[in-house]
């Protein structure tokens, strides 16, 4: 298995080909970040630009996400980094005819399994780290006056344990080696996990974890699913959802965002990185996609061809709610 | 048919975040089927009664304006 500092130089090399042959104008990856286990969404449009593009365990934004509505006057064809969830959101966007296959120039690389910024910050409580540096299986971490080893397996984000696609689904061409296809851990043991609780333990459970929401609407903005023009949550006429951050509106926009993901959501955690709380809201939209599976038998964005399980019906789903 | 399984998920969604089973009802009724209409009203008027007043996604304008 390659690591991710070859697989980074692999990157660079091909979007420098594709951008000097002019096969694509701009080429989506990640640059190393200012702040350690940072590292954003890059955009280079001319080979020199391409030289500071990376790839690490430390790249936790979904790219597709930059591939719906291009600034107009840039041409159309783009280059994109896209480890398994990425690619299953651009089957996802493509199903939704928000972008063409032709459009998107897909560099696959296999996904090493991201790391929990928050996870890592954990285990120094109140100190500053200053640097993270991958070696092997390990992650060196370094800050004023320490400088320890911490094997990346147990930082690695809640969905990527559980992921179930790491390689992508689609692709123009691979770099580096295609891997294991999942992390080891199943996803129903861990999904929904306030099933078990009874009505009111799961409304405390539920206002628990999103007691300290801001409304920043960060998870919204990461995510490849959310490309309405005007969001239900801006709409002033009519408000649908109150702007304050009372019980009723924070809930009513968490529940409504998970609802709207509805058979679409690929767990890529997106989401759950950018919230800058610390918000786990995979506890609440792992039961959306559970149900998708369970009761319609659904994976989003594996393929092109499958139709989302919301836009058609059999005469035989249950329908026992209803009298 | 469309709308069963999206009131599907709705449905387990709510539940799962600890609104009450028996506040959410769906019905089919043809708009000839006036007695199915009447008796579903008054199911879903007696569970939801039943319930008492809800205690959830209540915002109190008085306290926050």
């Amino acid at each position: 298995m390659s690591t991710t500092q070859e697989i980074a130089a692999q990157i660079r090399e091909a979007a420098k080909r594709l951008l000097s042959e002019g096969k694509v104008d701009c080429v989506i990856g990640f640059a190393q970040g200012t702040v350690p286990m940072r590292d954003y969404p890059y955009f280079a449009y001319t080979p020199e630009e391409a030289e500071n593009l990376t790839w690490s365990r430390f790249c936790c934004n979904n790219l597709s996400n930059f591939l719906i509505r291009r600034p107009k006057g840039e041409k159309d064809k783009v280059a994109i980094v896209a480890q398994g969830c990425v690619s299953r959101n651009i089957v996802g966007l493509i199903k939704e005819n928000q972008i063409t296959r032709d459009q998107v120039y897909i560099l696959g690389v296999a996904s090493p399994g991201m790391v929990d910024r928050n996870k890592v910050q954990a285990l120094f409580p109140l100190k500053t780290i200053t640097e993270v540096i991958e070696d092997g299986d390990d992650l060196i971490v370094k800050g004023m006056g320490f400088e320890e080893r911490v094997p990346t397996k147990t930082v690695l984000r809640q969905n990527c344990y559980t992921c179930v696609m790491r390689n992508p689904v689609i692709k123009d061409e691979m770099i580096g080696e295609e891997s294991a296809l999942t992390h080891g851990g199943n996803i129903d043991k861990v999904a929904a996990p306030w099933e078990k609780l009874g009505p009111e333990e799961r409304w405390a459970a539920f206002q628990e974890e999103f007691k300290d929401c801001i409304r920043c609407y960060a998870c919204r903005d990461a995510c490849p699913l959310c490309y309405c023009h005007v969001c239900f949550v801006d709409e002033a006429r009519p408000q649908w959802c109150g702007k304050t951050q009372e019980e009723a509106d924070v809930a009513t926009f968490h529940i409504l965002r998970a609802f709207h993901c509805a058979g679409r959501c690929t767990d890529c955690g997106a989401c759950e990185s950018a919230c800058p709380v610390g918000i786990k809201m995979r506890k609440l939209t792992s039961k959306i996609e559970k149900d998708i599976r369970e009761l319609y038998g659904y994976t989003p964005g594996m393929d092109l061809k499958s139709t989302p399980p919301l836009s058609v019906y059999k005469p035989n789903d249950p329908q026992e709610f209803i009298k | 048919m469309f709308a069963r399984r999206r009131f599907a998920v709705l449905k387990n969604l709510l539940e799962y975040v600890g609104i009450e089973p028996g506040r959410l009802h769906f019905s089919w009724i043809s708009s000839a089927e006036a007695t199915k209409f009447q008796e579903t009203v008054l199911a879903v008027t007696e569970a939801v009664k039943a319930l008492g007043p809800a205690k959830h996604m209540i915002k109190d304008i008085r306290k926050v304006a």
